[in-house]
């Protein structure tokens, strides 16, 4: 056995590298390793998070996108309805113009014609007086004959 | 040759000696009779130094610890420490600030202590005889052992400051009474029993500082005493050195863990209640 002071030096150079280690080694360390354990553990969660907001966005554009689809072939549909709505209106309008036109045509032309009948008709009974005047060979009085006339005009 | 290689060994197992003789410092054969009071001053200032490059590096790391992207020094201890701190949670679950740095200290500078094992056993011993001899001594009078951990001092001192904390945490955790309760009703729990329980458990407390010490002495000495035997052999030295220092990469780190881990098993008994 070799002891000696050895021993107490060893000793007391023990206690001092311990109480070191446990007040200026020990503490920073450990507390730096738990702080970017920490921010760590921080950035994942993030990350996750993040992850499931982008799920959530996805899910959100795809809505979106189906609700916009949907409201296009809304539009659309209105649309080709109105596009329809006018073409019948149209055709409508164009029918009655038509037949007013038609109508008023068939109206002048009536009236043209009533016209030209009761022109004729003058002009023949002008006509007829003036064969008769000359088949009597004199002169009908006018007045005292209008009566024959009158008769004459509306037998034509 | 015999007596030759004799005095060899015994060379390289001797400590510097420093003491107090004729009211001044003497060192080595002038110490013989000094007794107690003298100081091996290699085992001293190996040690010390180890443990100085120890904790310095640790504290230079601790200083500039940063909470991002660490440096290759930093992840280097940072992994150490977790190892240690991870062995502590494993075993130890109260809460103590003192038993992971104590184990952390432990580990690393009986590592570190162990590891001068590595240097072959003539350089060192060679280096201080011819710095000896530019100081005028005789350079066979030059002793230096330059592992801590080869010296009873050193392990000794490492168990009885270990010894003293499991009886400081007993005594704190369970009171006076509980520790004595401890030492006297176990393990067998009656009366007619206290003498015969408190010899078992005086043998086995005592025993815990004792064998702590002698583990890491022994194994430590002897591999060093067979480095030493190695280098008496001549030129097959060399393949067999090797191979001997290579089977010390288990004993080296294996020593330092189990001191520090019988360590941390010690002081959570003591702070079980039973």
């Amino acid at each position: 056995m070799n002891i000696n002071a050895t021993l107490i030096g060893e000793s007391i150079a023990f206690i001092v590298f311990v109480i070191f280690c446990m007040k200026f080694v020990w503490p920073p360390i450990t507390a730096a390793i738990e702080e970017r354990q920490k921010k760590i553990a921080d950035g994942l969660a993030a990350s996750d998070r993040a992850a499931k907001d982008l799920e959530l966005a996805q899910e959100n554009i795809a809505a979106k996108l189906k609700e916009a689809k949907a409201q296009a072939a809304e539009i659309i549909d209105g649309a080709k309805k109105r596009e329809n709505q006018i073409i019948e209106e149209a055709a409508e309008k164009a029918q009655t113009e038509r037949d007013k036109i038609i109508a008023s045509g068939h109206a002048e032309i009536e009236s043209e014609r009533n016209r030209a009948r009761e022109e004729l008709r003058q002009q023949v009974a002008a006509l007829a007086v003036s064969g008769a005047e000359k088949i009597l060979e004199r002169s009908i009085d006018d007045a005292a004959h209008s009566d024959i006339l009158d008769k004459l005009v509306a037998e034509l | 040759m015999a007596a030759d290689t004799g005095s060899y060994i015994n060379h390289h197992l001797t400590n510097a000696k420093m003491c107090m003789a004729d009211g001044g410092v003497a060192f080595n054969h002038a110490c013989e009779n000094a007794g107690f009071w003298t100081l091996h001053v290699d085992t001293l200032g190996w040690s010390i130094a180890l443990g100085l490059i120890f904790l310095l590096t640790f504290r230079s790391v601790a200083k500039k610890a940063t909470t991002g992207v660490p440096g290759k020094l930093q992840c280097a201890v940072e992994m150490i420490i977790d190892f240690v701190d991870s062995s502590v949670k494993e075993t130890f679950h109260g809460k103590n600030a003192l038993i992971a740095p104590l184990s952390l200290t432990i580990f690393v500078w009986v590592l570190l202590m162990n590891a001068m094992d590595w240097v072959p056993v003539d350089w060192i011993p060679t280096i201080a005889g011819q710095i000896g001899a530019l100081m005028g001594m005789d350079p066979h009078d030059v002793y230096i052992k330059s592992v801590p951990t080869t010296d009873m001092n050193m392990t000794f001192a490492l168990s009885l400051g270990v010894f003293f904390l499991i009886i400081y945490y007993s005594i704190k955790v369970k009171g006076l009474g509980g520790f004595v309760k401890e030492l006297t009703l176990q393990p067998f729990g009656h009366w007619a029993f206290i003498p015969v329980n408190f010899i078992l458990e005086s043998v086995t407390l005592l025993a815990r500082p004792v064998s702590l010490a002698l583990r890491l002495f022994g194994n430590l000495y002897a591999g060093e005493l067979i480095f030493i035997l190695i280098a008496t052999i001549g030129l097959f030295q060399l393949p067999v050195h090797f191979l001997w220092a290579a089977f010390h990469l288990l004993v080296i780190p294996l020593q330092a863990f189990i001191f520090m881990m019988l360590t941390i098993v010690y002081l959570s008994l003591a702070h079980e209640d039973h």
